[in-house]
């Protein structure tokens, strides 16, 4: 029974508070485990989750990026202004992948080539992409009025909306090359220790350059899922997104110095941030006291999940 | 033995969720003879502007004096947050929803959920351009744009330069005032407009803008700012270049803020169009609805010129 216990605690801790979350939510509000609000929760969820999963790459080898939010909004405009022009679904989905893996790689460039932290690359490529979604859509919305490009995020298959589906692919996708191909062993090698990893022979500057194009690919995909939705590109989507993805991967226990962490739980991060505005919204809480909960919530998750850690380095030494 | 327990385990926190989903959805019984309590859910555009905690107040007047349970979202200016929100709302079954845009295109993807959830809309002082609204509740933008540009043309005895300052390009209030004051200033051929600039309905943004402006341009006579927070923001920049007493400014909405800028000489006048009561009278028309009264669709309130002479005699909340 113990060991159960301290399995859910130190293994299983992020999915432990997710649960949790869900029983007091449960409790709280009659409207919450309805299927309207489930499939709701995990449509809005699969959002950040997707920023999330490209954000768990650069964070794994020890980076950050900040430019997620506005490579979002450019992915996004672009990729709606190529719909109206063209009238190609397929055009407008490829511009949307291309803008974001471009933009990554922009990303990956500077920091690689030009030996500038993460930090600082991307917090100047924020302000600048921001820049060049209010140039190009002069600070208006775009809006997209063919169905077939909304079906993206509106539309279901099976019943299951459509961008869950693209969620479920994602985080699959980023298990299987993170867990058994030699790039996701780079990744992590990386960020465990850099100067090992360079004496090993692996090329650094490439897999460093490649997480970052995966993020701003992975944006661009969530900006072409948000305007699909929406129908319409708005210039300020995405902004404050790259922290709430950050939090979803910490939340699920990556380390924030790289080498560390699991894809999966940044799901159940991202859906613990979910299901926190969810029932903040269904509770009728004043929003202003729902951003203060919010924070107390990420603060008590990230100091549980250092005290469990440790919990479980203690109980595999037994 | 490991991953066996692994697989267990998961198995079994699926189930306990899926068993917390069977009873999870617990019908609502309802004691008869009790007057059922009528739900209003409001999804406001933003709160983090008096202007519209001010429609929010007048909403929580109509309510309390209707006996309505009114539910409050606050989309941050972020179309995608409002159609999250409005999304929950639905789940919480209202009898009516009061939307006021973020966006007159984005929000048509929310209104349509709502339609498709068989809950009649009403919109207030921003409209939208699609999905069906039972009615529209708002202040004549057209007549509030041309009301100010008349009294502007007039204070300057038909001759000078002129800076327009817009709100948010994206709704129909910025796009309608714009096109209510450039229509009355065109009837004055002397009167030119030296700067046109939006500063999105902010202060902060209206004061940057208009301290470029001032510095662009050595002579202005007037300015207009679409409402009053733009024209609170631009008399900070014009008192800080010293440039008050030859500026004639005027706003729109008039809020508390402004009624004492006007009071002080600063500010020469404003539209009123208090929100107070945009909140009030929509839940009130929201009320009428439910009870199974007819509503026009588009019902105008009255906006009136207000300066100096007359700013006591202006109601602005009960």
């Amino acid at each position: 029974m113990k060991k159960i216990g301290i399995t859910l605690l130190t293994k299983y801790r992020t999915l432990t508070v997710l649960i949790l979350m869900l029983l007091v939510a449960t409790f709280l509000s009659d409207a919450f485990l309805s299927v309207g609000n489930i499939f709701n929760v995990l449509r809005q969820v699969a959002i950040v989750a997707i920023v999330a999963a490209g954000m768990q790459f650069v964070i794994l080898t020890g980076g950050i990026d900040l430019s997620v939010g506005s490579i979002l909004a450019f992915a996004g405009a672009i990729s709606a202004s190529v719909m109206v022009k063209t009238n190609s679904l397929f055009l407008a989905i490829v511009v949307a992948l291309l803008v974001g893996a471009a933009l990554g790689l922009f990303n990956g460039v500077f920091i690689t080539k030009g030996d500038i932290p993460p930090f600082i690359v991307t917090l100047a490529s924020m302000t600048l992409v921001r820049g060049c979604v209010l140039v190009f859509t002069d600070g208006s919305p775009i809006p997209v009025e063919s169905s077939v490009y909304m079906f993206i995020g509106k539309g279901r298959i099976f019943g299951m909306p459509f961008p869950i589906i693209i969620l479920a692919l994602t985080f699959i996708l980023g298990f299987i090359v993170l867990k058994y191909t030699k790039f996701g062993r780079n990744v992590f090698s990386l960020g465990g220790n850099r100067e090992a990893t360079r004496l090993s022979g692996i090329n650094i500057k490439k897999t460093e350059t490649i997480v970052y194009v995966i993020a701003g690919l992975l944006a661009g995909l969530t900006g072409l899922i948000l305007t699909a939705r929406l129908g319409s590109a708005q210039p300020t989507a995405g902004t404050g997104y790259e922290l709430d993805a950050i939090a979803a991967v910490i939340l699920g226990g990556t380390s924030l110095s790289g080498g560390q962490g699991a894809i999966f739980p940044t799901v159940v991060g991202a859906l613990i941030l979910g299901v926190l505005d969810n029932i903040l919204t269904l509770m009728n809480v004043s929003p202003y006291v729902g951003s203060i909960a919010k924070g107390i919530v990420i603060l008590l998750a990230v100091l549980a999940d250092s005290k469990f850690k440790n919990l479980s380095l203690k109980a595999n030494q037994k | 033995m490991k991953k066996f327990s692994k697989i267990l385990s998961i198995t079994l926190i699926v189930g306990m969720l899926g068993s917390l989903v069977g009873c999870g959805t617990k019908s609502s019984t309802s004691d008869a003879g009790k007057k059922k309590q009528i739900v209003i859910g409001l999804s406001m555009n933003t709160l983090n502007n008096p202007f519209f905690v001010d429609v929010k107040k007048g909403a929580e007047k109509g309510a309390a004096d209707n006996n309505v349970k009114l539910i409050t979202t606050d989309a941050q200016n972020q179309a995608s947050k409002q159609l999250t929100d409005i999304e929950n709302l639905i789940q919480q079954k209202p009898d009516v929803l009061i939307i006021d845009p973020c966006d007159s295109d984005a929000i048509v993807a929310a209104i349509q959920e709502a339609n498709d959830a068989k809950i009649p809309v009403l919109t207030i002082d921003r409209a939208s351009n699609g999905g069906v609204v039972v009615s529209h509740l708002g202040y004549d933008a057209i007549k509030a744009g041309t009301l100010a540009g008349d009294y502007l043309a007039k204070a300057l005895n038909g001759k000078g330069k002129v800076v327009e300052i817009m709100g948010i390009m994206g709704t129909s209030v910025a796009q309608d005032r714009s096109k209510g004051f450039n229509s009355a200033i065109s009837k004055y051929p002397n009167i030119k407009i030296v700067a046109k600039q939006t500063a999105n309905f902010d202060r902060a943004e209206a004061m940057k803008v208009m301290e470029n402006i001032l510095q662009a341009n050595p002579v202005i006579d007037g300015v207009y700012c679409a409402n009053d927070e733009m024209a609170l923001g631009a008399t900070a920049a014009i008192t800080a270049a010293n440039r008050m007493s030859k500026i004639t400014l005027i706003g729109n909405d008039d809020i508390d803020d402004a009624i004492a800028s006007i009071k002080a000489g600063k500010q020469k006048a404003t539209i009123a169009e208090p929100p107070f009561y945009l909140g009030k009278t929509g839940v009130m028309n929201a009320v009428k609805l439910v009870n199974g009264g007819k509503l026009d669709k588009k019902i105008m309130l009255k906006s009136t010129l207000v300066t100096k002479e007359n700013i006591s005699q202006i109601k602005t909340r009960d």
